[in-house]
């Protein structure tokens, strides 16, 4: 009697897809606020080459957490306002293919951001940013916010103060996966073999991702 | 009991409470099956509680639900599959049409495609929003927001049928097109509670009334149409409200 798994992930995130790509509401702000971040970066800090490529990833990597911050607040406050999130629950589906598919749709949303941000900050700050080992950490790294986020959203889209309860919950939580992108992305820079961080950094995300399936499910139901 | 005596909707000894504040007191309910119950009772007195338990929202702290002879929360899919909700919330998306909402919707109830689309044309003409099929929800007025809301609670053909306060913000006129939905949905044979503060509106719909006063059943008859009561001075004895209204 249960709907499908796969089905409903499926669902949800075509759902989500086909709202935004209607309403653009969520990733026009996320790409708005990012970009505006790293510009007012750019002239607030005077750098050589070296401090610029010490402190890239660094821009790069707190314009998109705290970007993520706001898309995943919108994303899971919009299904308790108009009551999405309830007839979701009403339905026959498994809790976590809500937590899959809203975390998919947010994966896809952040990523988009990361991917106008590097051509934007590799002009701003002359470092070459689009480079296949930054790509697959930038995947990893939206990811694992996403997977952690969507969690976390979920849990603070209860509350009446989601919009300052959201990044208090997020940011201590997500330091491990920072301090891991920021080592893996340095080394890229450098020159230097980053594949190791890129294996922590995808077991960071499948640390948060269960914690998100396991999770999720209590954070939603009453 | 054999199932055609057996109550559609069983409530045992039904406890909810949030944190130490107690919403539901061993309350005890029995609907049998195509019975119209009309949920009645002051703010806070526990009827959305009620039926956010009986559509699964939420969990008892005691006590038993039975519906359709599955019981909560042990058979909760199967229980999910019997119910519709409508509540004052749309409980669907603005940025959607109606007929996406309705097929979202559809895909969560696992309905096969080839029926989905059917049912969707039937119901949209149904409700009387068939012309506004492909516009976006949010375009929508209240009333016709409530009439896309029932269609997407009737989409997967439930026995039961719960509506949470359906005649918040709507006007005298989606209000009548609502009481003859209402009456359709009964006369299909569906059963139907419905929480409500529009006690005339009431009289003349349901076939019960049950009033909740603190969290237990103060009044609970049958309603003949025929000699309908007087449901605001029974409303206002029983939890001893004089604006009833």
């Amino acid at each position: 009697m249960t709907t499908p798994l796969w089905r409903t992930v499926f669902a949800i995130i075509r759902k989500d897809l086909r709202a935004e790509l209607r309403s653009r509401e969520l990733v026009s702000t996320m790409v708005l606020f990012a970009l505006l971040s790293v510009l007012v970066f750019s002239f607030a800090l005077e750098l050589d080459r070296t401090a610029r490529q010490e402190i890239v990833n660094g821009i790069l990597w707190v314009t998109l957490v705290f970007a993520s911050i706001l898309g995943l607040n919108r994303s899971l406050a919009t299904e308790r306002e108009l009551g999405g999130m309830d007839a979701m629950m009403i339905s026959p589906i498994p809790r976590m293919a809500i937590y899959l598919g809203k975390m998919v749709g947010n994966f896809l949303f952040v990523l988009v951001v990361g991917l106008s941000l590097l051509p934007v900050m590799t002009i701003l700050y002359n470092i070459v940013l689009i480079q296949i080992p930054l790509l697959a950490i930038l995947v990893l790294g939206v990811f694992g916010l996403a997977s952690i986020g969507t969690l976390l959203a979920a849990m603070t889209a209860q509350t009446r103060s989601r919009e300052t309860l959201l990044p208090i919950a997020m940011l201590p939580v997500i330091i491990p996966l920072l301090l891991v992108v920021i080592a893996a992305a340095s080394a890229v820079l450098k020159n230097e073999d980053a594949w190791g961080w890129i294996g922590v950094l995808g077991l960071v995300d499948i640390i948060y991702a269960m914690l998100g399936l396991l999770l999720f499910e209590y954070v939603i139901e009453d | 009991m054999s199932d055609q005596l057996r109550p559609l909707i069983e409530v045992v000894d039904l406890v909810k409470q949030y944190d130490v504040l107690p919403v539901l007191r061993k309350l005890n309910l029995n609907v049998q099956r195509g019975e119209f119950v009309a949920l009645l009772g002051p703010n806070g007195s526990g009827k959305s509680t009620l039926l956010r338990l009986l559509c699964a929202l939420t969990r008892p702290t005691s006590g038993e639900i039975r519906i359709g002879g599955w019981s909560l929360p042990k058979e909760i899919n199967a229980v999910r599959s019997q119910i519709g909700l409508v509540s004052h919330k749309p409980l669907f998306y603005e940025n959607l049409t109606a007929t996406e909402n309705l097929t979202f919707v559809g895909r969560l109830y696992n309905i096969p495609a080839n029926e989905l689309s059917e049912r969707i044309r039937q119901l949209l003409e149904e409700v009387g929003l068939l012309k506004r099929a492909h516009d976006l929800a949010r375009t929508f007025s209240r009333g016709m927001q409530q009439r896309l809301s029932i269609a997407r609670a009737l989409l997967h053909q439930p026995d039961v049928l719960l509506f949470d306060e359906p005649y918040t913000g709507l006007d005298q006129m989606a209000g009548g097109i609502l009481d003859d939905l209402l009456r359709k949905a009964h006369q299909s044979g569906r059963t139907i509670i419905m929480t409500t503060h529009q006690l005339e509106r009431a009289e003349t719909l349901v076939s019960r009334a049950v009033i909740i006063k603190k969290g237990v059943i103060g009044y609970d008859e049958q309603i003949n149409p025929a000699s309908p009561p007087n449901l605001v001075k029974i409303y206002t004895e029983v939890t001893g409200m004089v604006n009833a209204l």
